[in-house]
C-alpha cells in the first residue's frame, strides 16, 4: 500500500483561462499516480476530457452517480472519457473537484484507476460520480492532460500531480 | 481573434509554458467536444429510461399486474 505522497507538480490558470493543463515527461520512479484538480469552465460547457499519453481511446467505465435528485449507475465503453466541470451556469465561483488514483502507471498491464469527481452548486442540481476506469493501454503513463475542449478552464482552475511510493 | 492558449508542464524540468494551440489541436478540441456532447446524451437518456422502468414497475405493483424483467430489476438489488 503507498504510503508518501510527493508532488511533481501543479499549476493553477491565469487570469486569461486555458483550453488544457498538460502534465509531459512525467518520470517512472513512482508507484502510483494522483491528480488532484478543481475546475471551471469559462463559459457554459459542463464536459471536459481527460487523455493519458496524448490517447483520447480505449476507455471502459462503470460508475456510480448522483444528481441532487435521483441516482444511477452506468458501465460503458467509450472513446474518450469525459469529465465535468462547474461552469457559468453554476454557482459563482464554485468548481468540481475531482481525484484520479492511477496504481501502476509505469507498468505493462491495461490501467485501473479510480476516478471520483463532486461538482459543487448551491442548488438542487449538484453532481456527484464514482467511477472505475480501464485504460485498455500497456504503455507506461507519462502523460496526463486535462482538456477544457470548449471555452476555456476559468481562472483560478487547479491542477496538482503526486506521486506516490509504496516504500 | 486570440488563439487558445494550453498549459503544459515539463515534470523533469518542472517548467510551465503557455502555448498557442495549433489548427490540428484546435480540431481535436472540436472533435472531443462533439464526443463529449454525445456522451453527455447518452448518460441523459440512460437516466430517463431508468426512470421510466421505476416509474412503470411502480404502477404495475400498485395495480397488482406483472412486472416485466427489467422493471422487476429496478427494484431488486
Amino acid at each position: 500500500m503507498a504510503n508518501t505522497y510527493e508532488l511533481i507538480a501543479s499549476s493553477t490558470v491565469g487570469s486569461g483561462g486555458a483550453a488544457s493543463i498538460d502534465f509531459t515527461s512525467i518520470p517512472s520512479t513512482y508507484t502510483d499516480l494522483v491528480v488532484k484538480f478543481s475546475v471551471r469552465n469559462s463559459a457554459g460547457a459542463t464536459w471536459g476530457t481527460l487523455t493519458l499519453n496524448g490517447s483520447s481511446s480505449n476507455w471502459s467505465l462503470k460508475n456510480l452517480y448522483g444528481d441532487g435528485s435521483s441516482t444511477g449507475s452506468q458501465s460503458q465503453t467509450v472513446n474518450t472519457f469525459t469529465v465535468m466541470q462547474n461552469n457559468t451556469g453554476d454557482t459563482a465561483n464554485t468548481f468540481t473537484n475531482s481525484e484520479f488514483y492511477i496504481p501502476n502507471y509505469a507498468g505493462s498491464n491495461y490501467k485501473s484507476i479510480s476516478y471520483e469527481q463532486t461538482r459543487e452548486n448551491n442548488a438542487t442540481a449538484a453532481y456527484i460520480y464514482l467511477h472505475a476506469l480501464l485504460w485498455s493501454d500497456t504503455a507506461a503513463i507519462n502523460q496526463v492532460t486535462l482538456n477544457a475542449i470548449t471555452n476555456n478552464f476559468a481562472q483560478y482552475s487547479t491542477a496538482y500531480l503526486y506521486g506516490v511510493k509504496s516504500s | 481573434m486570440t488563439r487558445p492558449t494550453r498549459i503544459e508542464i515539463d515534470c523533469s524540468t518542472g517548467i510551465e509554458s503557455i502555448i498557442e494551440l495549433t489548427d490540428a489541436e484546435v480540431a481535436q478540441m472540436q472533435a472531443d467536444a462533439e464526443l463529449a456532447a454525445e456522451r453527455k446524451a447518452e448518460e441523459d437518456a440512460a437516466a430517463e429510461a431508468l426512470a421510466d422502468l421505476k416509474a412503470s414497475a411502480k404502477a404495475k405493483l400498485v395495480a397488482g399486474t406483472p412486472l416485466t424483467e427489467a422493471e422487476a430489476n429496478t427494484l431488486v438489488l
